[in-house]
């Protein structure tokens, strides 16, 4: 929970959260080491020195520490679990359905819990999905695009495949589906962050959201023309708005981008914890405003109204969460204990 | 004797250094060198040039790091007294096929196989009409800021636009974008300077649209570029000497220095 000077509450739901392992144990090749240690550079590169973590930390944290670092000493409310497997690269994988579950367990009034799928698994993934959705109900799934499996490096969403995927997934209750590009597809000689693809599903399955994360990033450009075009494609603003701290410029660029073409109703705020921790982020966009040479240029302002929505607004919209009763749900549990000076704060 | 030896020898150097400040990062438009890839360039008393080069990430995308890797190649081969030139890609997922694919000479589909369908052509133009635009749009933004009329604007043709009195920000603004003009080809009738992604013409009462529309290229390109130099900087100890001799730093169009 988010309180403004003047007391205004806002209600934040993290769109993008991992309680990952990526610890050297669990590491089964060089892969598995550059890939939390790429993790790691995005977070050193763009976190304030004081909210830097060790590597060691940052490979593996425990559940206590992700909890108080989203709800008590962060504003989150409550936070979307995104799986992510990399089965080829950890043997107990990265960040399983299963470990988010045992979350989610703890904290039932706190965590929206997605599954994953990938068209690669063939008849049987879609019988794990099956499974999947009878046991967690999940409204969400994750999809990484550049998941290494064998000798595949990945796959696009018009393949064939990933088709049938997305209509059993529809079919099992799913409504959003949050796109990760990454950069491996075959065939390489492609841009595997062409966005492309995901325009085509949109289309295709107009009652399915699609949150693309990090914004197209790297394609933002694309991602924006796309976006505009389909009714059902939203951002997610995790890498984005880490710049707020170390680059404001870019970040006032890319929100105003964003306000400008795809509008305050489809943007989702993502720590993308662990890479980054709620407070900072969030403290930052409450203060930010966009620079008024930038604002003349595109006429985009960064409202109260529109921090709202970007926050927790737009999200709970897409995962049907009524506002009101999830604070008492969380209230009930003690969810707001820490808060309470605050709360009964003089006049 | 020895001195003139190894001022020629830094000559040399200088000159390769020189041709790897011409390539560029596809995706950020700027020079290798000035992004501060590039860690070693040397030419040994056979005139055969040893370059290494680094990329932000372990998983920086395949087909830009060969297109990078070929294209210093290609530039520091024009140099006419260079007799071989190695590129050696360090710290990557594919680091081992890119490098025994450049050291055999062969092309990108050549060193990935079934991984690949094609070559980089594609993929090249691509990049290369971001860079169109971006310059483009950098340097219209720019004339109209400066007064000139839109009408005019988009009447001019490239001889005259080489012709006009330009201030040094325009010059080099300019000097950019003539660099990327050719990638888009005119119409037959038509030798304007300023044509869009098509080589149609563009229209004065739409152009400031026209300019607002493609600022999203320019913004992506900006953010991407400030990624990766800190991604760089995180994975790799930047203190350590690196030999970007004459490199100076590109001046990206755009966003305002204030927020590098």
């Amino acid at each position: 929970m988010y309180r403004t000077a003047n007391g205004e509450e806002i209600f934040v739901i993290d769109g993008h959260t991992h309680f990952w392992d990526g610890s050297p144990a669990n590491q089964k090749n060089v892969h598995g080491k550059q890939f939390i240690e790429c993790f790691y550079a995005y977070h050193s590169n763009l976190s304030p020195p004081s909210e830097k973590w060790t590597l060691d930390k940052f490979s593996k944290y425990d559940a206590k520490t992700m909890h108080d670092d989203l709800f008590v000493h962060g504003y989150d409310d409550m936070a979307i679990l995104q799986p992510t497997y990399l089965g080829d690269f950890y043997k107990n994988g990265f960040n399983t359905t299963e470990r988010n579950a045992a979350m989610k367990k703890s904290h039932p009034e706190r965590f929206i819990l997605n599954s994953a799928f990938d068209p690669r698994d063939g008849a049987k993934g879609l019988e794990a999905l099956h499974e999947n959705c009878e046991k967690y109900h999940p409204k969400g799934v994750k999809l990484y695009t550049a998941e290494w499996k064998g000798d595949s490096k990945g796959y696009k969403l018009t393949d064939k495949e990933s088709y049938k995927f997305l209509e059993a997934a529809q079919k099992y209750g799913i409504k959003n589906v949050h796109v990760h590009k990454g950069p491996t597809i075959i065939p390489l000689n492609r841009d595997a962050f062409d966005v492309a693809d995901i325009d085509d599903v949109a289309t295709s399955f107009q009652d399915l959201n699609f949150i693309v994360e990090h914004c197209g990033l790297p394609r933002l450009d694309d991602f924006c023309w796309i976006a505009t075009q389909e009714t059902n494609v939203y951002g997610g603003l995790a890498v984005a708005l880490p710049f707020i701290h170390t680059r404001p410029g870019y970040f006032a660029h890319v929100i105003s981008e964003l306000l400008f073409w795809i509008g305050p109703d489809k943007i989702l705020y993502g720590s993308d914890y662990g890479i980054w921790t709620p407070k900072w982020l969030i403290d930052k966009f409450m203060a930010f405003e966009i620079p008024e040479d930038v604002t003349k240029e595109t006429g985009s302002v960064l409202t109260l109204e529109t921090k709202k929505k970007i926050l927790g607004l737009n999200a709970a919209r897409l995962y049907g969460i009524d506002i009101e009763a999830q604070k008492k749900k969380i209230e009930a549990a003690g969810g707001y204990a820490h808060l309470a000076e605050s709360v009964h704060a003089p006049e | 004797m020895s001195s003139m030896r190894d001022s020629s020898a830094a000559d040399r150097k200088a000159e390769v250094w020189r041709r790897l400040e011409t390539v560029t990062d596809p995706e950020l438009d700027e020079p290798v060198t000035a992004l501060e890839f590039v860690t070693r360039a040397d030419v040994d008393a056979n005139n055969c040039v040893h370059i290494e080069f680094r990329l932000p990430t372990y998983w920086c995308a395949a087909n830009f790091s060969f297109l990078m890797a070929d294209d210093m190649r290609s530039a520091v081969k024009e140099l006419p007294w260079v007799a071989e030139v190695s590129v050696m890609l360090g710290e990557h997922m594919y680091a081992d096929k890119i490098n025994a694919g450049l050291a055999r000479g062969l092309n990108f589909q050549e060193t990935f196989g079934a991984e690949a369908d094609g070559d980089l052509d594609e993929l090249r133009r691509t990049f290369l009409l971001k860079a169109f635009q971006r310059r483009q749009t950098a340097l219209l933004a720019h004339l109209v800021e400066t007064g000139r009329d839109a009408a005019r604007l988009v009447e001019m043709t490239l001889d005259e636009l080489a012709d006009l009195e330009v201030d040094e920000a325009g010059s080099r603004l300019r000097t950019r974008y003539l660099e990327r003009r050719s990638i888009v080809s005119d119409s037959p009738t038509s030798s304007r300077a300023f044509v869009d992604a098509d080589g149609d013409p563009l229209q004065a009462e739409t152009l400031s649209t026209y300019v607002r529309t493609l600022r999203r290229v320019d913004v992506n390109a900006e953010f991407n570029s400030a990624l990766c130099r800190g991604l760089l900087h995180a994975r790799f100890d930047m203190d350590t000497p690196l030999s970007t001799k004459g490199g100076r730093r590109s001046e990206p169009s755009g966003i305002s220095a204030q927020d590098m």
